[in-house]
């Protein structure tokens, strides 16, 4: 059991800046997710942390130990592979032994671990297997098998579920939460996913280009996303952008998208206020967009001229993709919803959930 | 009305697939089937190919009828007088040396091509490292022994142009007659093949090392397993399919290993071996009978190295 530290880590491949001074407290048993599209440096910081490759600069605490220079065998750490990185020659029994074989265990425990994490994982039938017999998903959880039995301090997942179907992938993710319940561990892993990521992260990282966007719980996340990157990359479908000016009238400030006029919401009035005359980015999540007929009660209307471009039926709800002016944006509506495609329809936002940018910076305006 | 759609191509009857097949066949038959019966049928046959083997025994003599090229071929070079005998003599006829080239051969090539393509993966000067170790295979053997004839050059006068002897010399040493050394020799013309063919070895056993995921190399050091271990528990047992193609195809090599022991000692002084001899029994001694038993021989102590390649090839093409 351990906390992980990150400070001013930075790593170089050549001329290219994988990780660029990344600064990141990891507490003890908690579940962190590095997520971030490809090349934002997620799977280096893990591997900086695992000691598979070298820092160009900086320092890495696990515990109070500073790992820099220690060797991955003795950082007390277990990996989990997106390859799952099986030895092909050993049986699951060996594969999952092989750590702790190392480790000059007494037989007797050894046997003990590795059947009760092969039980725990209903793999106890596959252990006299060859990983070339298994299936992936039973693979995977070999993977696991084996990083759990070392009973580490902390866990490494570099991708561990990319490789699986969507519905194993789900029965996955869950089995990956309750292990973590179970063995109070610290777990880091790392993940292209925001759906994973939201799922089972206790604090999420969000990586773009090596720097750290932000890192929070995944609800502070969703709600009140530092940037233009994080608002993007997290929610399923992604939050819609709109180009607008922030305009002073009447005591009140508003943005301008030319389709339409969003007053600031109460809270924000200030913030909003200090904008005016500014280029803005204004952020609407597709759930805050709906069909006037099925809007919740609550929520502060504000009625815009749509075109539908297309209908999308998930079952439970609707995507639209709307056009109005020269904007494409989704709405996330009930599936009850009359509008289909080539339709001019009305749609509610709700004004009080909003998020503002600026233009320049791509930062939140709050 | 439902009409089965048979392919034109299943049409062909009996006749047509051994139309397609015909030239192969007739190539094979005249430039291999034959020759290898009538190899066979020479090695029961006497000097000149025209009455039985076993005309050509000695009256006082062991003779083994028909077979006598091959009591020939198989026990002229061993001296029967004692056990002891028999063992040296055996120890120092071509097979013998076949033997020796085969243990010290095949162990150095592969040992070394193993070692060079895993240490030259860790350089960045990998490509000229190992060009530079696998350029003795372009040079023919013949050439590779006419350099080392010079390398192992053993002056009777006072100068020494060798590359070997004039470095003992110069450091005050005597010189040496390797190539003229009886068991001396031998290890000598050893070493040049390893020269040769190390190369061929590395490249192949370097492919293998690079398919290994390096996920699997990155698993077992965070399990905890020492560079050593990693290399001997992991390593070696991905990639031992390829070593055992890698020993077998050498095996077969060096069991007909000619060219280096006709160019630097012609077989002699103690360095012959079986290919040799049947060259010089066919070419030297115009004798059919007993150089095609030598070839008999020789076959089949290749077969099981060729059954043995075979196998695992095709074991490695139904993985695909």
């Amino acid at each position: 059991m351990a906390q992980v530290t990150y400070e001013h880590v930075t790593k170089h491949w050549g001329d290219v800046v994988a990780v660029n001074d990344l600064n990141i407290e990891i507490a003890d048993k908690e579940f962190l997710v590095f997520v971030g599209p490809s090349g934002c440096g997620k799977s280096t910081s893990l591997r900086l942390l695992a000691g598979l490759d070298d820092l160009t600069n900086g320092d890495i605490y696990i515990g109070d130990r500073l790992v820099n220079e220690i060797p991955p065998k003795d950082r007390d750490i277990a990996m989990v592979f997106q390859s799952y990185a099986l030895y092909p020659h050993m049986s699951v029994y060996d594969n999952m032994a092989f750590g702790l074989k190392l480790r000059k265990l007494p037989k007797a425990e050894i046997d003990q671990r590795v059947r009760h994490a092969a039980q725990e994982l209903g793999i106890e039938h596959l252990l006299d297997r060859k990983p070339k017999a298994l299936s992936g998903g039973q693979r995977q959880r070999v993977a696991v098998g084996r990083a759990i039995v070392r009973e580490p301090a902390v866990f490494l997942m570099d991708e561990p579920l990319s490789n699986l179907d969507a519905k194993l992938r789900v029965e996955a993710r869950a089995m990956i939460q309750r292990l973590h319940h179970r063995l109070e561990t610290t777990f880091i892993y790392v993940t292209h996913d925001q759906t994973e990521a939201m799922t089972m992260g206790s604090r999420i990282a969000v990586l773009k280009d090596g720097i750290l966007q932000q890192v929070n719980t995944p609800q502070v996340l969703y709600d009140k996303p530092d940037n233009v990157f994080v608002a993007g990359f997290i929610g399923s479908p992604s939050m819609n952008f709109f180009d607008a000016t922030m305009i002073q009238e009447n005591g009140g400030a508003y943005a301008d998208t030319g389709a339409f006029r969003v007053r600031a919401p109460e809270s924000k009035r200030d913030a909003w206020m200090q904008t005016a005359g500014r280029r803005v980015i204004l952020g609407v999540r597709p759930e805050d967009i709906h069909d006037p007929n099925y809007a919740p009660p609550g929520i502060r209307p504000l009625e815009v001229e749509a075109l539908v471009d297309v209908r999308e039926l998930m079952g439970n709800e609707v995507f639209l993709y709307l056009k109005s002016g020269n904007h494409d944006y989704i709405a996330r509506v009930d599936p009850r919803t009359a509008a289909y495609v080539g339709n001019r329809i009305e749609v509610v936002f709700n004004a009080e959930n909003m998020h503002l940018f600026d233009a320049e910076t791509e930062q939140a305006l709050r | 009305m439902a009409e089965t759609v048979v392919p034109k191509i299943m049409k062909q009857g009996k006749v047509t697939p051994w139309l397609y097949l015909a030239p192969a066949l007739i190539v094979m038959t005249i430039f291999i089937v034959y020759p290898m019966f009538n190899t066979i049928g020479l090695s029961l046959r006497d000097k000149s190919g025209t009455a039985s083997a076993a005309v050509t025994c000695s009256e006082d003599g062991p003779c083994w009828g028909i077979f006598e090229n091959y009591r020939y071929a198989l026990t002229d070079e061993i001296d029967p007088s004692s056990p002891a005998t028999i063992w040296q003599s055996f120890w120092a006829s071509s097979y013998g040396n076949n033997i020796k080239w085969i243990l010290l051969m095949v162990t150095g090539t592969v040992g070394l091509g193993l070692l060079v393509a895993l240490l030259s993966d860790r350089v960045r000067y990998e490509a000229l490292a190992k060009a530079l170790i696998f350029m003795p295979m372009a040079i023919s053997f013949v050439g590779a022994g006419v350099i080392w004839k010079f390398v192992y050059d053993y002056g009777t006068q006072q100068v020494q142009i060798g590359l070997l002897n004039s470095i003992l010399t110069g450091l005050g040493g005597k010189p040496v007659a390797w190539l003229s050394t009886p068991g001396l020799n031998t290890l000598a013309l050893i070493l040049v093949g390893v020269w040769i063919w190390t190369g061929f070895c590395m490249t192949i056993l370097s492919a293998a090392l690079k398919s290994v995921p390096s996920e699997i190399i990155e698993a077992s050091r965070v399990d905890g397993a020492s560079e050593w271990r990693i290399f001997w528990q992991i390593l070696v047992p991905i990639i031992m399919p390829t070593i055992v193609v890698v020993i077998t195809t050498m095996v077969i090599n060096v069991l007909k290993v000619f060219d280096i022991v006709y160019v630097m000692t012609g077989g002699n002084y103690g360095s012959e071996v079986i290919a040799n001899r049947m060259y010089t029994e066919m070419y030297k001694n115009f004798h059919s009978g007993r150089g095609t038993a030598v070839a008999v021989v020789l076959i089949v102590a290749i077969v099981p190295f060729m059954i043995i390649n075979i196998r695992r090839f095709r074991e490695q093409e139904a993985m695909r």
